[in-house]
């Protein structure tokens, strides 16, 4: 098993948080191998922002996402960008508020920074979406995800993150009853 | 006929390396006694010897960290005081002097000066300045008269020298004095106040060079620039920093004392409650 | 050291935060540095981590007084360090000559970025390893290492300070951006399963003692720190055994010698190599840093695919194996060389072995991907070089 996540936005939506809390979930509390990256290059001036995660069941030697197997999109521009780079059979999750998909593209969608608004700071819009890939993907554990977030977040945003998460994760799990 | 006196021994015999006698030093060369005012005042000062420790950088003065019989590092060029610095601050029990010339700390190592003078990092730096890069054979340096003749300015020194004194007062240092190698009381009682001083003293002797310097520019004999520091030196400590400016060549005043003498705190490393 | 400063346990940590606790489990109490892109990190985690452990973080004017001020906190005793990336690294070379030839131990950290000049600050290189090692002016023994991950980034952290304290030398710690930047699960052992080699240090009178003075056969003399009552004379200058200064070119001759001998002599402390896949290989593939994952994924593919290539892995760069080089030589066809610059250390296993050496080059910018170097194996197998023996 590899896999290869990317989460892309601009900056400030905390798209490099949100890779680092699912890259510890799987290093340290999943014991997979797990190799996060960010992109530190010309690409990340001008706002746009990406993390990457690769996750396998070996040790991992090349560290870098080449063709993504999941897209967490939390903006146009990293819609855009990374949505050639990713195979064809990848899941894509889009903030559904902040990114219009190609017409021919059927992604998962997610109202993200609106549900985050509803909880007081859109800025936690990151860990909603982490909890809503958390629920639709079967290689996440929920308690590693929770567990990465308490290890990780200052003690007094330690709750907005929590709900967050679990309005991300309850988002997706009523989607499933009523599709 | 005058006897000669004969001694068995000299009062800084435990503080000079006798083995690496005779020095370097021409005929009439100042820095010998700066080493000399720098011996004395580590005995006055009570401070264990074995935590006196002297750097330095290249250049003439730079050998006394070669001379002087105590823990010493002759470091590379313009580095003494950074190199001191990393003294200090891993072992603040020792009582650290960086001993070199003007050309060494004021250009090659000027942002170390005056960096570590901003810091107010408790170090003393004793700087001989004699106008010249003197080890190599007489070049003009940062503190060269304007107009002055070097093996580097035949047709008269382009630049206008630093004021040490001003400099080092305006980067933070919390003493700054100046005197000359005739000054030797004051330059003893000024490097013995700087050893309890804490923050970072600066103390600018100047010295003869009659073979580097004084041999272009008038000044042929060490003898004759001591006789214009006889003539020139002028004990006025008020006097505003920018008018300490130098120019042998001139005649004009000399301004020696002490410039600079204020509490700002010395630099202290971030200590944190240590956990257990 | 105390060890409830160690922070024993299992983190999600990029290579320059472990580097940094990698250097606090390793004793070091001093950091001197000037903060430069990629390894601002360092000096960042140091900033914050030395004040609670009783240590000292000064941000330095530039890299030349960083290098210098860290020579001044080691000959008081301090295990000290540095980090820094190319532009810096170049402005160190002048204390690097220094501290080999005042032999005292530090610890230089290069996180190595796109070069030469200001080149690619945010991006990985790998063209600064001939630098480290002739960067000084001057004949000197080098020891340089090069991590490809940041566990073996703390792992190696630890490993040069020994080194460094051991054989009185200053240790390069090779690292890239790719490494520096990359967070990976980094477990910190318990403080007594930290390896810790101290400084030789002088016994006997003090008056009698001789700083330079070698008598053990690994040609290292033991080193005093200033106040310790030694009435020490150190000098970038050639000295005898005393450190007194002597302009002789026999005394020069007797030092400088010692200064490279003393790391040609000890290679089992310094030379560190892996290999994989060595069994039946015709062909070797060699990497360092962070490219060595990509060959290694490259040489799993090609071995998937049938082709007999095998992989050795340079944790040392400096000194070189070459001895082992030349024995892989005596059973394979062909080596594959690759490196994020335009062909530095294939100069070295050229020198050593006769078979041809492909290079696989990159400027820099970019990680060496896989793909290249597969092709590159695949070449090598394809020109019948691999059959003819």
């Amino acid at each position: 098993m590899r896999q290869e996540i990317r989460i892309s936005g601009f900056g400030g939506q905390g798209v490099i948080l949100a890779g680092f809390l699912l890259g510890k979930a799987f290093s340290l509390y999943q014991d997979l191998e797990t190799v996060m990256t960010q992109a530190y290059g010309p690409e990340a001036r001008g706002g746009a922002s990406s993390s990457s995660i690769v996750v396998a069941d070996y040790p991992i030697a090349y560290p870098f996402v080449q063709k993504a197997d999941v897209l967490i999109a939390l903006s146009q521009e990293g819609y855009t960008r990374y949505r050639g780079e990713t195979k064809p059979e990848a899941t894509i999750i889009i903030d559904e508020g902040l990114v219009t998909p190609k017409p021919e593209d059927q992604p998962l969608r997610i109202p993200a920074t609106k549900l985050a608004e509803g909880l007081g700071r859109r800025i936690v819009a990151n860990v909603v979406i982490l909890g809503y890939f958390c629920a639709i993907s079967d290689i996440v554990s929920r308690e590693a995800v929770e567990e990465a977030i308490r290890t990780s977040v200052k003690p007094k945003t330690l709750s907005l993150n929590l709900e967050a998460f679990e309005a991300g994760f309850a988002y997706a799990k009523i989607e499933e009853r009523n599709s | 006929m005058v006897q000669p006196l004969l001694v068995e021994e000299h009062p800084l015999d435990g503080l000079i390396r006798a083995d690496r006698m005779p020095h370097i030093w021409c005929p009439g060369c100042g820095i010998g006694i700066v080493m000399r005012c720098y011996a004395q005042a580590i005995i006055n000062s009570g401070i264990d010897i074995e935590k006196h420790v002297v750097v330095s950088g290249i250049g003439c003065s730079g050998r006394v960290a070669g001379y002087m019989n105590i823990d010493s590092y002759h470091t590379t060029h313009g580095r003494g005081i950074p190199f001191a610095v990393g003294l200090k601050l891993a072992n603040p029990e020792l009582c650290v002097t960086v001993f070199s010339g003007d050309g060494d700390l004021a250009a090659i190592g000027g942002n170390h000066l005056i960096h570590a003078a901003r810091r107010n990092i408790d170090i003393t730096v004793i700087c001989a300045n004699n106008f010249n890069y003197g080890m190599t054979g007489g070049q003009m340096g940062p503190t060269t008269p304007y107009g002055a003749l070097s093996t580097t300015s035949v047709y008269g020194c382009p630049e206008h020298p630093f004021n040490l004194v001003n400099l080092l007062a305006a980067a933070g240092a919390n003493f700054v004095s100046r005197w000359t190698t005739i000054h030797v009381r004051q330059v003893i009682d000024d490097v013995l106040y700087a050893f309890n001083k804490p923050g970072f003293s600066f103390i600018e002797v100047l010295a003869p060079c009659p073979i580097g310097f004084g041999k272009s520019n008038d000044l042929e004999q060490g003898v004759d620039e001591t006789l214009l520091y006889r003539e020139r030196c002028v004990h006025e400590p008020d006097t505003a920093l920018d008018k300490l400016g130098i120019d042998l060549r001139e005649d004009q005043p000399i301004y020696v004392g002490r410039f600079v003498d204020r509490e700002a705190p010395a630099y202290q490393p971030i200590r944190l409650e240590v956990e257990k | 050291m105390t060890s409830s400063h160690i922070l024993t346990g299992r983190y999600f940590m990029n290579g320059d935060h472990a580097c940094a606790e990698g250097a606090i489990a390793a004793g070091c109490r001093f950091f001197g540095g000037y903060p430069i892109t990629p390894s601002t990190e360092i000096a960042e985690h140091l900033s914050s981590r030395m004040p609670q452990i009783g240590g000292v973080y000064i941000q330095m004017e530039d890299e030349m007084g960083s290098m210098a001020t860290v020579l001044g906190a080691s000959a008081a005793g301090a295990r000290a360090m540095t980090a820094t990336s190319g532009p810096g690294f170049s402005l160190m070379m002048e204390n690097i000559g220094l501290a080999a030839m005042m032999e005292i131990p530090c610890l230089v950290v290069n996180v190595q970025r796109g070069s030469p000049s200001t080149g690619l600050p945010t991006l990985p290189g790998q063209a600064d390893v001939m630098q480290a090692r002739w960067g000084s002016h001057g004949d000197y023994g080098v020891v340089a290492y090069a991590p490809w991950s940041p566990q073996e980034f703390f792992d190696l952290t630890v490993h040069s300070f020994n080194v460094a304290d051991r054989y009185r030398i200053p240790v390069l710690l090779l690292a890239d951006e790719v490494v520096g930047h990359m967070v990976e699960r980094v477990e910190i052992p318990e403080a007594d399963k930290i390896p810790h080699w101290g400084r030789k240090r002088p016994i006997g009178s003090k008056k009698e003692f001789k700083p330079f003075e070698a008598i053990d056969d690994d040609l290292v003399p033991p080193l005093a720190h200033a106040g310790e009552g030694y009435r020490l004379h150190f000098t970038g200058l050639t000295h005898d055994e005393r450190g007194y200064p002597d302009m002789s070119a026999d005394t020069h001759q007797v030092l400088v010698s010692r200064l490279v001998e003393k790391i040609n002599r000890n290679p089992k402390d310094l030379i560190r190599t892996e290999t994989f896949h060595l069994e039946g290989a015709r062909i070797v593939v060699i990497a360092f840093g962070s490219t060595a994952r990509s060959a290694r994924r490259a040489v799993r593919v090609a071995r998937e695919r049938g082709l007999p290539v095998g992989f050795l892995r340079l944790i040392s760069i400096w000194p070189f194996p070459e001895q082992l080089i030349r024995e892989l030589a005596q059973d394979v066809d062909a080596f594959v060389m690759a490196e994020m610059n335009l062909g530095q250390m294939i100069r070295e296993v050229e020198r050593h072995v006769e078979q041809p050496v492909l290079g696989v080059n990159h400027a820099g910018g970019a990680m060496l991907a896989p793909e290249p170097i597969l092709e590159a194996i695949e070449k090598v197998a394809n020109n019948g070089s691999t059959s003819s023996r």
